[in-house]
C-alpha cells in the first residue's frame, strides 16, 4: 500500500490544489494499517512531533515537502496503540509547543491538552461516553476534621443510582479523584459500567490533596487518615458492607503509590487494591534519578521489595507500554504474585496519562467488584 | 405441565407492552378493569418501586411482595434462614465444579467448529462436531440432575409448605391470586426471584390463571434456566445452566436484551448455542418481541426471532 503522503510527494507538479485537496478531503493524523502519518501546515523554520513515549526519541521531526509549507512524519504505530502529543514549531529561533491543529482529537490533563493519534483498531469505549438509557449517580459533599493531617479535608462522594439505605454497598477510595472526574469521566465511567452490570453499584469517595507529592509518597498520615478518618466517615454516613472484601483503593501514578502504601500500612483492610501505571521507583545500587520528591517513594519500594507482603487479596495492576514507569511495574508484578494475593496485570498500549487510565477502569473493576451480569435480566 | 397460558414479552422498561398483553391474555373486555397480580420480588429491595409498573399495566395492581415476605421468613426462621444458606452454597460450589468441565468442553467445540484445515476429511470433522456438541449436552445434562437432585433433598428435609413461617404468607398471596385475572412476572436477579417463587410454592398456586412474564421472569418460569453473556468484562463468556425452573413452561430458552448480551453477528457462536440447547426454541427477546404458551406449543408475534443451528437469526415459526 502507498501511503497518502507518498502519493502526493510522488506527484511531478505539486500544485496549491494538490495540497488543498489532500489536506481537505481525509482527516488527519492519515491512519493507514500500521503506520501513522503526522501533518502540519505552515511556515516554521523546524517543526517536530514531541511526545512521551518510552523507548521513542522524544521528539521526531517532520519533514517539510520540498517546495511547499507542509511538513510530515510517518510512524510505526501498533494496532491498538493511543499516542498523545504535541508539535514543536520553531521558526526565528523561538520554538513553541502547540497542539495539532490537524486533529481534532484532544486528551484534556491538568496542564491543558494533548492531541491523540489512535492507532488502527482503538476505539474510544462505548462505556466511556455518556448513555442515556444509564440511569445517572450523584456526587455529595463530605468534610472531615482530620487529626491525621491537623486540617479539614473534604471529599466528593460518588452515590450510585437507585441508591436505598437499605441494601450494603461496596466502597471505593480513589486518589486524585477530581482529576479522575474531569479527565477520565469517572462519573459517566461507573454510571454506564454499573448499569451495564459489570460492576456493583459503589460508594465511591473521590479524594485530593494539594500535596500529593508529599502525602502520596507513602506518608504515614495518609494512611492514618483512609483508616481511622475517612472510612470511618463514609460507614457512619452510608450504608457501606464493613468488611475487606468489600473496600478498595485506586490511584494512579503517585496515587498508586499512596494506594499500595496505605494498603500495605494496614494490611488486610483493604481488600481490594487497583494500581494504574504506579511511579514505583526503586534501586537496587547507587542513588535514583527522581529528585527529592520521590526519596519516601524510593525507601518504601525499596524495603517492600526486600521484604514483600500481602497488602490486600485482590490487587489489578495496569501500566502503559510507552510509559517510563512500565519497568518499575513489571519488575513489582512478580514480587506481588510471590505473595500469594489474587494479583491481575495487565499492559496497555498507552501511556501516562488520564484517558489510558479511563481506558483501564472497565477491566479493572469489574475483576475487583463484579456487577450482576451473570444473574441479573430486567 | 401447567394448565396456564402464557405470554413471555420483550424487556419492558422502554418498551411496554404489557398491558395489551396482559388484557389480550386474560380476556378482559374493552371498558372493563382487569385485575393483576404481580411479582417483583428480582427487584430486592427496590421491589415496592412499581409505579411505572402499575402505570404501564394501566389496571388495579397488586403487588405479592414475595422479596419483603421472605425477608419476614427469615426474620421469624432462622433455623431455615441457615439452611437454605448452606443450600446455596452447595449450589454455588456445584456450579463452581461444573464451570472447570464446561470451559474445556466449550473450549473443544468452538475449536472445533471454527476449524478449517484443507486436509481434514469435512465428514470427520462434522462427527467430532456433533461429538463435541453432544458433550457439552451431556455437561448440561448432569448438571441439570444434580441441582435437581439438591433440591429435591432440600425441599424433601425442610417441607417449606408445611412450615408456619411461609404458610401464613401462603394463604395471603393464594387469597390475592384467587381474585385476579392475570399474574404478570417481572425481571431483575433470577436466582433471587427464582428462590422466592420456590418458597411460597407460586407454581401450585398459579392454576389456570394466565401470566405475563419477562426477562428474568420468563428465564424462571421455564424448565431449565440459563444465564448467558457473550462479551462480560471477565472471563470467556460461556452460557451456563444455573438453576432449574419452574417449569411452568417447556421447549423455549428465553434471551432477553439478546442484541446486547450476544453476539448475533458470530454464526458459530449462535450455532453452537442453538445446537447446545435445541431442540427447544433459543427466542430473541428484545424490545416489542412476544412469544405465547398455550399449555402444549409455541406461538410468535411477527418480528420475534430465534437462534438457529447453521449460525443464523431467523423469524419464529419459519
Amino acid at each position: 500500500m502507498t501511503l497518502a503522503i507518498r502519493e502526493l510527494e510522488a506527484k511531478p507538479e505539486l500544485r496549491i490544489d494538490d495540497i488543498h485537496r489532500f489536506l481537505t478531503e481525509r482527516s488527519f493524523p492519515i491512519v493507514e494499517g500500521g503506520s501513522v502519518t503526522i501533518v502540519y501546515q505552515g511556515h516554521a523554520d523546524a517543526v517536530a512531533m514531541r511526545h512521551w513515549i518510552q523507548g521513542l526519541p522524544s521528539s521526531q521531526p517532520l519533514q517539510r515537502m520540498h517546495g511547499t509549507d507542509l511538513w510530515f512524519v510517518v510512524l510505526d504505530i501498533p494496532a491498538g496503540s493511543r499516542i498523545e502529543y504535541k508539535l514543536e514549531v520553531t521558526e526565528r529561533g523561538h520554538s513553541r509547543l502547540i497542539r495539532d491543529p490537524l486533529n481534532p482529537h484532544l486528551a484534556n490533563d491538568p496542564y491543558g491538552a494533548n492531541s491523540v493519534v489512535h492507532g488502527a483498531g482503538y476505539e474510544i469505549p462505548a462505556w466511556t461516553l455518556p448513555n442515556p438509557e444509564a440511569r445517572p449517580g450523584h456526587l455529595e459533599e463530605l468534610e472531615l476534621t482530620s487529626r491525621a493531617f491537623g486540617d479539614r479535608r473534604r471529599a466528593q462522594v460518588y452515590v450510585p443510582a437507585r441508591y436505598r439505605e437499605e441494601r450494603r454497598y461496596p466502597l471505593l477510595v480513589v486518589h486524585d479523584g477530581g482529576d479522575f472526574l474531569r479527565f477520565a469521566g469517572l462519573q459517566t465511567v461507573l454510571d454506564n459500567l454499573i448499569h451495564r452490570l459489570e460492576i456493583a453499584p459503589m460508594i465511591v469517595a473521590l479524594i485530593d490533596s494539594d500535596r500529593r507529592l508529599v502525602e502520596y509518597a507513602n506518608d504515614e498520615r495518609h494512611a492514618r487518615f483512609l483508616h481511622d478518618e475517612l472510612v470511618p466517615a463514609l460507614e457512619k454516613r452510608y450504608p457501606i458492607v464493613a468488611s475487606p472484601s468489600a473496600r478498595g483503593l485506586v490511584g494512579a501514578s503517585f496515587g498508586a503509590v499512596a494506594s499500595l502504601s496505605a494498603a500495605w500500612a494496614h494490611p488486610g483492610y483493604f481488600g481490594n487494591v487497583f494500581l494504574m501505571s504506579g511511579s514505583f521507583l526503586f534501586t537496587d545500587i547507587g542513588e535514583h534519578d527522581g529528585g527529592p520528591a520521590f526519596d519516601p517513594v524510593v525507601e518504601f519500594v525499596n524495603a517492600f521489595r526486600a521484604n514483600p507482603g500481602r497488602p490486600a487479596e485482590r490487587l489489578y495492576i495496569t501500566c502503559g507500554m510507552y510509559e517510563s514507569p512500565i519497568y518499575l511495574n513489571r519488575s513489582l508484578v512478580p514480587l506481588l504474585q510471590a505473595t500469594g494475593m489474587d494479583v491481575r496485570y495487565t499492559e496497555s498500549r498507552d501511556g501516562h496519562n488520564w484517558e489510558n487510565w479511563r481506558d483501564r477502569m472497565r477491566e479493572g473493576l469489574s475483576w475487583l467488584f463484579p456487577g450482576p451480569l451473570w444473574m441479573v435480566y430486567e | 405441565m401447567f394448565p396456564a397460558d402464557v405470554v413471555v414479552l420483550g424487556p419492558q422498561r422502554r418498551e411496554p407492552t404489557v398491558r395489551t398483553a396482559t388484557r389480550e391474555v386474560a380476556r378482559i373486555d374493552a371498558g372493563k378493569r382487569a385485575r393483576i397480580a404481580a411479582i417483583t420480588a428480582g427487584w430486592e429491595e427496590r421491589e415496592s418501586e412499581d409505579g411505572e409498573l402499575a402505570e404501564h399495566l394501566g389496571d388495579p395492581m397488586t403487588n405479592l411482595r414475595l422479596f419483603e415476605r421472605a425477608e419476614d421468613v427469615f426474620r421469624r426462621d432462622p433455623e431455615l434462614l441457615h439452611a437454605m444458606l448452606a443450600h446455596h452454597t452447595r449450589l454455588k460450589g456445584l456450579q463452581k465444579l461444573y464451570r472447570v468441565r464446561l470451559s474445556h468442553a466449550l473450549d473443544a467445540a468452538r475449536t472445533l467448529l471454527r476449524r478449517d484445515h484443507e486436509d481434514d476429511d469435512p465428514d470427520l470433522l462434522e462427527i467430532e462436531r456433533t461429538q463435541a456438541i453432544d458433550d457439552v449436552r451431556r455437561l448440561d445434562a448432569q448438571q441439570f440432575t444434580r441441582l435437581r437432585e439438591l433440591h429435591v433433598g432440600f425441599h424433601s428435609k425442610w417441607k417449606l409448605n408445611e412450615r408456619a413461617s411461609i404458610g401464613r404468607h401462603r394463604a395471603e398471596i393464594e387469597g390475592i391470586l384467587a381474585d385476579c385475572d392475570a399474574l404478570c412476572i417481572a425481571g431483575g436477579h433470577v436466582l433471587i426471584l427464582l428462590n422466592r417463587l420456590r418458597m411460597f410454592g407460586i407454581a401450585s398456586l398459579i392454576g389456570s390463571r394466565p401470566i405475563v412474564c419477562w426477562s428474568a421472569g420468563a428465564m424462571a418460569l421455564s424448565d431449565r434456566v440459563v444465564v448467558f453473556h457473550d462479551s462480560p468484562p471477565q472471563g470467556q463468556g460461556n452460557a451456563e445452566v444455573i438453576e432449574v425452573g419452574l417449569g411452568v413452561f417447556e421447549g423455549l430458552v428465553p434471551l432477553p436484551h439478546a442484541k446486547h448480551r450476544l453476539r448475533l453477528d458470530d454464526p458459530i457462536r449462535v450455532g453452537l448455542f442453538t445446537r447446545r440447547f435445541g431442540p427447544s426454541i433459543c427466542a430473541v427477546l428484545d424490545g416489542g418481541t412476544r412469544v405465547d404458551w398455550n399449555g402444549r406449543k409455541w406461538s410468535a408475534q411477527a418480528g420475534t426471532t430465534r437462534l438457529c443451528e447453521d449460525g443464523s437469526i431467523a423469524e419464529i415459526g419459519q
